[in-house]
């Protein structure tokens, strides 16, 4: 580490004051590369600008994209500033007016940026309070900050603004001494649940994303893509296109379009493009990738080892060998990915569906051959991303298609590019070799995770002899995977969790216990134990090993710093494969809360959305190729799949930093449902989605609902 | 072949001198400016264009502009009258019946299609009326809850 680089670092950690449980949280490889990078400025005027009037601007790099950190923002800064919401504006993800930023991923937000935020509006607090301490000549002990208002704490009918102290100008002042954050019993912003401030701009149409922006002249591009993944492009020509009214062409060895006026003129006009193509390289079924994952994985990465693997088992002790299998999985934002882009005076201007702002920033100037600051990403609202808006394909073809044409250009996928482009959750194969005693204690844990990477496979539970091996990352892959992969809402972590929630249930099962009383036989952690019990106690679990035909299941994970105990309630149409989930129960530990409904909605949303890679979604490939184009051959969770009831519990952890909560209560889905559809009918299914066919399939092989 | 198309938008006239056969989806957000209503699918799958054409709820990316020819189309920027929501509108935001908002026009057309035929849907019949609209974020719950609670309410024609 360079010395710069720590020294930024300490500063960093200096602001966040309570910021080690951050940085632990975070890994040090993330906070590492931020700080390797700019860090968050120590200028509290990148944070906030005060109006004349009293409204309050505030600049995050980070996106809106429906976790709801517009709002959550918001209230950290008022909280903090002392101010009244309404007072807020948000500038968000916008590469020229905002702090930089490295994206918006992770369940970073609140646990990452929201100290740097909070920092910022509690010294901009103080700086307002030294101001009204000289102007009205009075000591700062006997004045009070609140909903913009400095005022004399006895004579309250003496007061100042904060937009009369800061007559809209930069705050040049700095303090003597570290403002000091307000603590969860002073909280009136923070912890509250005012309605999203993003919600009246959605329910009217009013609110832009990055295909709503509109420029005089503007064109729509339409791309030439390969009929398939790995086909080389041979020669394409154009000739026939060009002569269509209205149309523009460009031909580039690597970038042809169409483009015109009308988006559906365009399409047209780009079936007259004839093109020639390589044949693309054979490749696998998606049946068949999994070996072919496992035969052509790297080396391990060792990622802990305890005890001994091959010790004699103890009397009584019973060993378990599964090997768990995932298919590859779509982000499938209703928003595809677009971008509207324009290049004038030497400038370029982008309007992007992007998670990652700063960063296609900082790749867009050198494509360019632009000077860094003659380029500017701003990020309207985003239709949803769960990880797939990271990569940015669309918004680097718009950018090169303004700078070519010399007009503005809108790039916006169809759902085929979408699918074809997307950075998929990888494929994955996770094997595990364990064994429990007598007494119902895990005795060996023997886990070799294939390219899902490390992400909340850390074992919580108490076990003497384990070892975990890391077989290439969820990320990158590119000489095994033919499609791209990347994040996926928690990458890695949901094909983890699954296979571990699994493998312990499989043991608490054989060893006739109660999955429930399993994992607390097994758990120290008082945080996971404090989910488990909260969870239960919701649920109104009675204890039975399973299957108990109820159709009860439990599982457990940590993720983004937050604990995450879900159960849930299930039937199964043993006739037809169909899974109906009844109830899930969520008991979520994720330190401060700041917004409880919006942290609730995260967690259903996540319930929601993990039904679609738990039952169904999957991408289909033949020989390499990808078959899936669109939502008809694509399942996602509809309104019928919810379940009947989805409750959830808060555990409170005041003592503890705001965490993660975008993701955490998605991890556990493949494990809650797997078992609970286990305790339903007896059968457990080692590959995901549990397809109708498949669960069928399976359900027809077994003997009988309680048979094992 | 160009021949002008009038039909009425929002309560008012619209004439457009191009080809009847051009997308109602693009025309909405491209002529004339409505980019409330969004494309996500192209094949009438997902919902998130619905807009709705003499009080039924129509996939704006599968009609076309001689599917509208003298008929009445109400886009989400129809919804609110005078600055006042529609309680639909109202209901989502108490609610917290959205999350990226992106499907969200296509969610509110399609549920005020479905009180101006039926103002007081039991749930199960708004769960029917609404299954063919996706929701990637997982709001399907609350957007539920909040159709329900217009219902109760008798909603508004």
């Amino acid at each position: 580490m360079s010395a710069r680089a720590e020294i930024d670092r300490r500063s960093f950690i200096e602001r966040l004051g309570g910021g080690i449980l951050i940085i632990v949280s975070l890994g040090p490889d993330a906070l590492l590369a931020q700080q390797r990078r700019r860090g968050y400025p120590t200028d509290v005027n990148a944070y906030l600008r005060i109006g004349a009037n009293g409204r309050v601007t505030v600049f995050s790099g980070k996106i809106e994209m429906g976790q709801g950190v517009m709002t959550s923002q918001a209230q950290m800064l008022a909280e903090e500033l002392g101010i009244a919401l309404e007072s807020i504006e948000m500038v968000l993800g916008d590469t020229d007016r905002c702090p930089w930023d490295m994206g918006t991923f992770g369940s970073l937000t609140t646990r990452m940026f929201g100290p740097a935020l909070r920092a910022a509006g509690a010294e901009a607090r103080a700086v307002l309070l030294q101001l009204a301490s000289e102007q009205l000549g009075l000591p700062g002990e006997r004045l009070v900050a609140a909903n913009g208002v400095v005022s004399v704490k006895d004579d309250p009918g003496r007061s100042i603004s904060y937009g009369q102290l800061a007559k809209g100008q930069a705050i040049t002042r700095t303090l003597d001494r570290k403002a000091v954050l307000r603590s969860v019993s002073e909280f009136t912003v923070m912890g509250q649940s005012p309605l999203r401030l993003d919600a009246r701009d959605k329910v009217t149409g009013v609110a832009k994303y990055a295909g709503d922006v509109r420029l005089p002249g503007m064109l729509y591009a339409r791309l030439l893509r390969p009929p398939a993944h790995g086909a080389k492009l041979v020669t394409a020509d154009t000739s026939a296109a060009a002569k269509l009214p209205g149309v523009v062409v460009v031909n580039e060895p690597d970038l042809v379009a169409v483009l015109h006026a009308d988006p559906e003129a365009a399409a047209a006009a780009l079936a007259h493009v004839k093109a020639e193509w390589t044949p693309a390289p054979p490749g696998a079924d998606q049946d068949g990738i999994f070996d072919e994952l496992v035969a052509k994985a790297p080396a391990p990465e060792v990622k802990e080892t305890k005890g001994v693997l091959d010790g004699e088992p103890a009397p009584g002790a019973r060993r378990f060998e599964h090997t768990y299998r995932k298919g590859y999985v779509a982000h499938a934002p209703i928003e595809p990915h677009t971008a509207t882009a324009t290049f004038e005076k030497g400038k370029l201007t982008i309007w992007a569906s992007t998670q990652t702002p700063f960063p296609l920033h900082d790749r867009l100037a050198p494509m360019l051959g632009l000077d860094p600051v003659s380029v500017r990403v701003i990020t309207p609202y985003v239709g949803g991303g769960f990880g797939g808006k990271s990569a940015g394909l669309q918004a680097e073809e718009a950018a090169r298609l303004a700078k070519l044409t010399g007009r503005p250009v809108q790039v916006a996928f169809t759902r085929g590019e979408e699918f074809f482009y997307d950075t998929f959750d990888p494929a994955a194969v996770v094997k595990i070799t364990s064994a429990v005693d007598a007494a119902g204690r895990i005795t060996l844990w023997d886990y070799d995770v294939y390219f899902a990477g490390d992400r909340a496979a850390q074992l919580f539970y108490e076990v003497p002899n384990a070892r975990r091996r890391v077989f290439g990352g969820s990320s990158g892959g590119a000489s095994v995977h033919r499609f791209a992969v990347g994040p996926w809402r928690a990458p890695g972590a949901n094909m983890n969790v699954w296979a571990r929630e699994s493998q312990i249930d499989i043991m608490a099962a054989a060893a006739r216990i109660d999955p429930v009383e399993f994992r607390l036989r097994n758990i120290q952690d008082e945080r996971m134990r404090r989910c488990l019990q909260e969870a239960a106690r919701k649920f109104d679990w009675k204890p039975a090993p399973g299957p108990s035909g109820r159709g009860f299941g439990v599982a457990c994970g940590v993720d983004s710093g937050s604990y995450a105990a879900l159960m849930a309630e299930v039937q199964v149409d043993r006739r037809r494969g169909t899974v109906k989930v009844e109830r899930v129960v969520c008991a979520q530990d994720m330190g401060v809360v700041v917004n409880p409904v919006g942290a609730t909605m995260q967690v259903e949303g996540c319930i929601t959305m993990g039904l679609g890679y738990v039952l169904s979604e999957e991408l289909h490939f033949r020989g390499g190729q990808l078959v899936t184009e669109n939502y008809d051959s694509y399942e996602i969770p509809r309104f019928s799949w919810r379940p009947g009831a989805i409750e959830t519990v808060l555990v409170k952890n005041d003592e503890l930093s705001p965490q993660g909560g975008g993701e955490p209560a998605i991890v556990p889905m493949g494990g809650v449902i797997a078992n609970a559809v286990f305790d339903a009918a007896g059968v457990r299914l080692l590959r995901l989605p549990m397809t109708r066919a498949r669960l069928k399939a399976a359900l027809d092989e077994a003997p009988g609902p309680k048979s094992r | 072949m160009k021949r002008p198309v009038r039909f009425r938008v929002n309560g008012r006239p619209v004439s457009l001198d191009t080809e009847r056969d051009r997308t109602l989806l693009w025309v909405l957000r491209g002529d004339l400016g409505l980019t409330g209503t969004k494309f996500g699918c192209g094949v009438g799958a997902c919902g998130s264009c619905t807009v709705v054409v003499d009080g039924k709820a129509v996939r704006s990316c599968q009609a076309s502009l001689n599917d509208v020819q003298g008929r009445e189309v109400v886009t989400i920027e129809g919804l609110a009258r005078e600055g006042t929501l529609h309680p639909l509108q109202q209901a989502f935001i108490d609610h917290g019946a959205l999350q990226c908002g992106y499907c969200t026009p296509g969610m509110l057309m399609n549920a005020y299609a479905l009180l101006a035929l039926n103002p007081r849907p039991v749930p199960e019949a708004i769960e029917k009326a609404m299954e063919d609209n996706l929701c990637r974020c997982g709001a399907y719950m609350r957007i539920l809850v909040a159709i329900a609670a217009v219902s109760r309410e008798g909603g508004r024609p």
